[in-house]
Formats: C-alpha cells, structure tokens, sequence
C-alpha cells in the first residue's frame, strides 16, 4: 500500500505535479466556478474562505480529543457513548454528521476505510490522504484488512480482532488508539503528539 | 455583480435532525439480511454487503433517505440507520474467525434473518 510519498526520504524521484495540464474535470470545474461567480451565486473571497477554513483543519484537533480520551476517564466514556456531543465539549464541531469513536485495546484493533467515496471525519483530521481515496485501500482494507495493516508496517497477533468500519452513511469514524507504555504523568499536550493521522484512521498505532 | 439568476433552484441547507421518522423496526443484536437488488440513482449500500446476513451492531439515529436526497428531495421521513456486522471469514471464505466488518445501512435495505 502506497504511503504518501512526501513523509519519507526516498532515493528515487518524487511524483511528477498532475497540474500539467487541463483536464476533462479541470476544464468543467473553472467553468462551473467561473460561472457560479459570474451569475452572483458566490464570490471568489466566499470561495477562498472556505478553502481557508478547510486548510485549518488538521489532523491535531483529533489528536487533542484522543489525549484527553487518554488522560480523562469520564470524557473517554462520554466520547465512545456519543461522539459529537465529546468533541463539542471541546469546541469542535462535526456538524451534520455523527462522530462515532471507536477504541483499540487489548483485543482489538479498529480501522476505518470508505469503500464508496471518501467519508472522513474531516472536522478532526483535515483532508484525506490520497491513499485513503485509492481504489487499492478501498476495496482491499474490507477484503483483507490484515494484509493491509501489514503494508503499513503494523502486524496484528493474531489473538487480536480486526474491526473494520465502512463510513457508508452519515456517520464518521475516529480511532481512539492505544495510550503507549510508558507515558503515565505526560501532560496531555505532550501525549496528543503522538497521534497521528494514521492512528487515527487506523492504519498505525502511536509510538514513543 | 450580478444579479442573483432567477432561474436557479432555491436549494437551501439540509433541515437540522432530529428528523421525524418512525420507531426502528430492528435492535441491537438481531440477525439481519440485507437486501439483494439494484435500482437506479445514489445507493450508498455497498455492491459487496449485497444480500449478505449480519447483526445489528447499533442504531445510529434516523437520517434522510440518500437515494431521495439526491434528487433534490427532502428525503424525509427519515430513515433508520443501522451498523451492521459481519464476520469478515463468512463473507470472503478467508481471513481470521474473529475479524470483522461493520457497514452503514438505511432501514429499507434490511430483512429480517433467522441466523447471522
């Protein structure tokens, strides 16, 4: 399974830019903002505002809802009974969508996928990566999650079950992962930088 | 600028849940199939779940049909949600016992079944 590409250092060259040149799609969504636009049904600073409130989202806002899942016992109950209701304790909003936070332990490891599209908890973790998009992650994680895992370098014992969640409808997924040995009396600030994105998603679990 | 266009649609926000709707005719726990059938438009119940038995993991809420919503109706009354799990071994015939997979599904999708 393809990582990123722009996290690691590799020897080969990085992927060419897909900007080179315009599209079918390209093409069809300037004009439909152009015209969008020209009609005075938005405006192009409506449009940058939303690409800004978009690019604010990251995936630190879900990594300070997992710290304190760690370090608070009762908001760990309340964010696996009810999701949004949590993460608006703390100010993040999941809007229309209901935020359903699944937790790994012992025996179980949890991992989220959209086999239709793209469902992500974006109010918690930003945009997707690309490989959350692909065909590969997508129909193989409901097939063979376990193979999968392994691709992203996490190897499951076998007493441990996989859940997979497929983010068909109106609900999104957060994986609240294991608190790492070895980590009692870190303030939450400190513990929340150890969740990445892809704990998040399911596809690792945070190291020290 | 100019002038808003008349001849758009007014589309406006989705109505906030909760969504009027009826009792869930399903719980947690009951063996349910889901439907094998196809039909045009915006289906969000997964090719592959497809006439396959599973149990109810929960009940989600009741949200707007999406094969309404996506022609511009109102989707209403909504529909129960449910998660609903599998076991990754009986779907694929591989894969360990214990492993598996839990999907979305809007009430009209499901069945009852005697057995998961």
């Amino acid at each position: 399974m393809p990582h990123d590409g722009h996290e690691t250092d590799h020897d080969h060259a990085p992927p060419a830019d897909a900007d080179d040149r315009l599209t079918y799609w390209r093409r069809m969504e300037i004009a439909v903002r152009e015209l969008l636009v020209e009609k005075g049904v938005t405006t192009p600073a409506e449009i940058a505002a939303q690409v800004t409130r978009m690019d604010a989202r990251s995936p630190a806002v879900g990594a300070r809802v997992v710290a304190r899942a760690w370090t608070d016992p009762a908001f760990r109950d309340r964010l696996i009974a009810d999701g949004s209701a949590a993460c608006r304790e703390m100010g993040v909003e999941v809007e229309a969508m209901k935020l359903v936070a699944v937790a790994n332990d012992a025996e179980t490891h949890n991992v989220v996928v959209c086999t239709l599209c793209s469902c992500y908890p974006r109010n918690l973790l930003g945009l997707p990566p690309d490989w959350y998009k692909s065909r590969a992650y997508r129909s193989r994680t409901v097939r063979e999650p376990r193979a999968v895992l392994a691709e992203f370098g996490l190897r499951l014992p076998e007493g441990v079950a996989v859940r997979v969640h497929d983010s068909t409808a109106d609900m999104r997924y957060l994986v609240v992962p294991r608190r790492p040995e070895g980590t009692d009396g870190w303030p939450a600030e400190r513990l929340a930088g150890l969740v990445t994105r892809d704990c998040m998603i399911g596809v690792a679990v945070p190291q020290t | 600028m100019a002038p808003r266009a008349e001849a758009l649609p007014e589309v406006g926000p989705a109505p906030p849940p909760p969504y009027p709707a009826g009792r869930p005719r399903f719980s947690p726990g009951d063996a349910v199939k889901v439907s094998f059938r196809d039909g045009p438009g915006h289906i969000r119940t997964p090719w592959y779940i497809r006439g396959r038995t599973g149990r109810v993991e929960r009940v989600c809420g009741a949200f707007p049909n999406p094969e309404e919503l996506a022609a511009r109706r109102d989707g209403l009354p909504a529909l129960p949600l449910y998660r609903v799990r599998f076991a990754l071994a009986a779907l694929w015939g591989a894969g360990a016992a214990q492993d598996t997979l839990d999907v979305e599904l809007y009430e009209h999708w499901l069945e009852p079944a005697d057995a998961a």
